[in-house]
């Protein structure tokens, strides 16, 4: 049954009615009437609910609060505590001792049913803490193949078969990647993992980290016996403490069981790690700032050519990857790389971690086959839009990608498709916007991150940028021009053109992706002043309509700022000067009461 | 620890490990697992865990052990928690509260009945 | 504090860093990071001297790496610094509501302190917790799902705990 909003079901089973459900319902509608909320809030019987002997039961929607062993007096308390006032009556609720509960149909998800979990088949099983549970779950048995089976050109050739791009976001051929640090000329090299992930949506990389950090462990020595390296680091952001923790504690069992350090597995091969810790730039995830900070600098870009592969940590030849791209190393080592690369499409194979985020109802991590639409990914699996809204678009790849609009959300996603559409796969986040997102702002807001997190180093990207976002400012301010379209076009194109680093290239990417898809926005703001999705705080408000006020004071109680002023039972107002737009009030008011205009 | 330096050293490691993720011969009847990501422990995972072994050792249940795992990847219905009981299939509950934690505690560990209303999956993940 | 005993401290630091890595040379965040956990939330400028006398790096340098990297304080914080995350997923997800209240109850703005000195509030980019988001981070204990009415019931926890404690 599709349930509204405020609605009420009483359950009117045998047991319930025997219980005394009618004079519940009675009770319950007097009330609502009383207090004139009889035409807002929908009663409804319904069939037995199951918890027979904790009757009479309610449930109230939206919220679906159970209430257990309703009496008249406490039916008229929830009308005039919960109904009335948002308030949940605590001790009512439904505690459900002996009673069963129908079971919500939910345990064959898609969310579930539709994952292939290859890089996070041990997250959620495992006690991170355990090698034993890691090795229980074949691990570093594939060290061990390496080690005795088969040799480093082997591996290269597995790893050519399976297809593996990198994870990070450049999506290059993990194979070649390998290759070229190993046909390096030199005879220290170094191995390195890119645990900075920054990417605002993107958390996958964290979640590996703290739930299977063998992996990296183990996938980190295979590498280095293949290009023939004798150490390794593993950079991670400061704001992963627990991530940290959980590595360190992975790298000290390790080597007691000789996975690590001297003569690994009793072999005349030794390798070991450490762990390098970030500072809070974002621009230290670009694989040679990354580089400089370990040396102990700032996080500053270096020109490419020359390649890590070639002249990386402290000049020698070093082989950089993603925490993903890690992780999906050990199981293809032993599975084979046709293993991997059977699932996926052509030019993008194997299987990637999504991370959804925003306005979407199962925000969480996703590992799913390459190539599956857009709309199995966000409807089926992250189970739609929440609170009956609109899907708008969805940003992909973060600060370095675009959006891509509800029209297009048949897309399979592939790399080449993604760049078809402008914008990348990135790391893999996807951050889900509603009707309530202004594009313009999205834009504004990336370019906020962008300019914030610019090393400084070279004038397109530490100037640039930061023009592009006084233009946004202007625009979404209602003062902006079609000039100002022009030139915010102008500047990203060459932004694009000449930054050193990656971070300035794709840096203007929101901004041209919202403008291609999302034109009709811009154009309202600067033409009209006018901002559709009523967001852009100097030119929309938020109102209450003192008719439909009914002065239950829900809205008041959560205003951040106390912008809203109203005796109980008495129509509210919003003082337009303290208030920052924020729309919480909205999401509370069950009258329609609050809604947002244009000034 | 001695270090390992052959495969059967290692195949037998497996073994036995793979005893105690299915909980054979391990003298327990059955696990609790907290998802304890820094996801879930910022959703309260933390709290949950309190409770779940406040509530074990309240009603006196030795047999059941709590162990911890990383974020399995439902972050919206975080904390959860997946709770395998000998000759059951695991069943993941989600949104679990320290009061809901109690209530998994008493009425599936204790009582045997699964809590329908808080299920997010069952079986394998 | 003594210059003498400054020295000490992050000699003993230095040491007990690089003695942990596998490169001896070139530690110097992670030095960093344990010297600003020791003094409590930021590096003083006695113990940035101190560090170029233990390794011979330039000063320059090392103000160079200070100032670049968000998380280095070289002025005091509070006790507990609050970062809450202003990047999108947050955004669209009523992070407004929570930097408002947070800003409206303690009454600093970003980058300011509370005067008794138990807070401090700073803007984040992603924090890669955005499966529970809004998120903030207190010191290193992170906290998701958030309202205004959670960052308030937060707050107080926090300062009943301080006021029981100084006791």
């Amino acid at each position: 049954m599709p349930v509204v909003e405020n609605t009420v079901l009483i359950c009117a089973g045998g047991a319930c009615i025997s219980a005394g459900e009618k004079s519940v319902k009675s009770v319950f509608e007097e009330t609502l009437k009383k207090y004139s909320l009889d035409g807002v809030v929908r009663v409804v019987e319904t069939g037995c609910m199951g918890a027979c002997d904790l009757g009479p039961i309610l449930v109230i929607y939206p919220e679906g609060v159970f209430y257990q062993k309703i009496t008249a007096e406490s039916a008229a308390r929830i009308v005039e505590e919960h109904i009335l006032k948002g308030r949940v009556v605590e001790e009512l609720l439904y505690k459900g001792d002996s009673g069963e509960m129908k079971e919500k149909p939910q345990e064959e998800l898609p969310f579930f049913t539709e994952q292939v979990k290859i890089a996070t088949r041990n997250l959620g099983v495992i006690d991170p803490l355990s090698i034993d549970e890691y090795i229980a779950r074949d691990g570093y048995f594939a060290l061990h193949k390496v080690l005795f089976e088969i040799g480093p050109d082997d591996v290269v050739e597995i790893l050519k078969k399976s297809e593996l791009k990198g994870r990070g976001g450049a999506g290059f051929p993990t194979w070649m990647k390998w290759d070229l640090t190993k046909k390096a000329k030199g005879e220290t090299k170094y191995i390195i993992c890119n645990a900075d992930e920054g990417d605002p949506g993107a958390f996958m990389d964290r979640a590996v980290l703290e739930g299977d950090p063998h992996t990296i462990v183990e996938a980190m020595t295979i590498a280095a016996r293949v290009v023939g390296a004798q150490k390794g680091f593993v950079y991670v952001r400061a704001e992963y403490p627990l991530a940290i923790e959980r590595l360190t504690h992975a790298m000290k069992t390790a080597r007691e069981y000789g996975f690590l350090g001297e003569s690994i597995l009793g072999t005349d091969f030794s390798f070991d790690l450490e762990i390098r810790i970030g500072a809070g730039a974002f621009v230290c995830g670009e694989e040679t700032a990354l580089i400089n900070s370990i040396e102990g600098r700032r996080g500053i870009p270096r020109v490419k050519p020359p390649f890590p592969a070639s002249k990386g940590l402290w000049e020698k030849p070093t082989l950089l990857n993603n925490v993903e791209t890690y992780a999906n190393i050990p199981p293809i080592i032993i599975n084979g790389g046709e293993w991997f690369s059977q699932y996926g499409v052509e030019g993008s194979r194997g299987t990637k971690v999504f991370a959804l985020a925003g306005n979407v109802k199962n925000t969480g991590l996703v590992e799913v086959p390459m190539g599956i639409t857009l709309r199995k990914l966000i409807y089926e699996i992250g189970g739609g839009v929440p609170g009956g809204k609109k899907l708008k678009a969805i940003q992909t790849g973060g600060p370095s990608g675009g959006c891509i609009p509800l029209e297009l959300i048949d897309t399979p996603i592939t790399y080449d498709n993604m760049k078809k559409l402008g914008t990348i796969i990135g790391s893999g986040g996807m951050i889900v916007m509603d009707e309530d997102s202004c594009m313009v702002d999205v834009a504004k807001y990336f370019l906020e991150f962008t300019v914030e997190e610019s090393c400084g180093q070279c004038t397109p990207c530490r100037d640039g940028t930061r023009r592009m976002l006084e233009i946004l400012e202007k625009i979404t301010e209602g003062e902006g021009s079609m000039n100002d379209l022009q030139l915010l076009k102008d500047l990203g194109e060459n932004i694009m053109a000449t930054s050193l680093c990656g971070l300035g290239q794709t840096a203007p990417q929101p901004v041209i992706s919202t403008m291609r898809y999302f034109w009709d926005e811009y154009e309202a703001h600067v033409n009209q002043g006018k901002c559709p999705a009523k967001k852009c705080k100097t030119l929309m408000r938020v109102v209450i309509d003192k008719e439909k006020c009914v002065g239950c004071t829900a809205c008041a109680r959560v205003c951040p700022v106390d912008a809203i002023s109203g005796s109980v039972r008495k129509p509210h107002e919003i003082d337009p000067e303290i208030c920052t737009r924020c729309g919480s009030c909205l999401a509370v008011c069950r009258f329609g009461a609050i809604s947002k205009v244009s000034p | 620890m001695a270090k390992i330096k052959s495969l059967e050293e290692l195949m037998k490691i497996k073994e036995n490990a793979m005893k105690g993720l299915k909980m054979r011969d391990s003298g327990k009847r059955g696990k609790v697992i907290v998802a304890m990501g820094t996801c879930g422990i910022a959703a309260g995972a933390k709290d949950t865990l309190r409770a779940i072994v406040d509530s074990l050792d309240e009603k006196g249940v030795d047999d059941v052990s709590v162990v911890q795992s990383g974020c399995f990847g439902l972050c919206d219905v975080e904390p959860t928690i997946e709770v395998h009981l000998e000759g059951a299939e695991p069943i993941i509950y989600g949104h679990v509260t320290p009061a809901q934690a109690k209530r998994i505690v008493e009425q599936h560990i204790v009582g045997g009945k699964v809590v329908g209303d808080l299920i997010v999956k069952r079986g394998e993940l | 504090m003594s210059v003498e005993n400054v020295h000490e401290i992050v000699s003993r630091i230095y040491e007990d860093v690089s003695s942990q890595s596998l490169e001896r040379g070139d530690v110097l965040i992670n030095t960093l990071h344990a010297i600003q956990d020791h003094y409590g939330n930021f590096i003083p400028i006695e113990a940035a001297e101190a560090l170029k006398e233990v390794t011979g790096t330039p000063l320059s340098r090392i103000y160079e790496v200070l100032t670049f990297y968000t998380m280095f304080a070289t002025h005091k914080r509070g006790k507990h610094v609050i970062r809450v995350c202003k990047s999108l997923p947050c955004h669209v997800t009523g992070g407004q509501a929570v930097i408002d209240s947070l800003k409206y109850r303690l009454e600093i703005d970003f980058g300011e302190t509370t005067e008794d000195g138990l807070f401090t509030l700073e803007e984040t980019s992603c924090l890669g917790l955005c499966g529970v988001s809004p998120v903030m981070m207190i010191n290193d204990e992170a906290y998701g799902n958030l309202t205004p009415e959670r960052v308030s019931e937060i707050i107080d926890e926090i300062v009943s705990r301080e006021g029981s404690e100084s006791l």
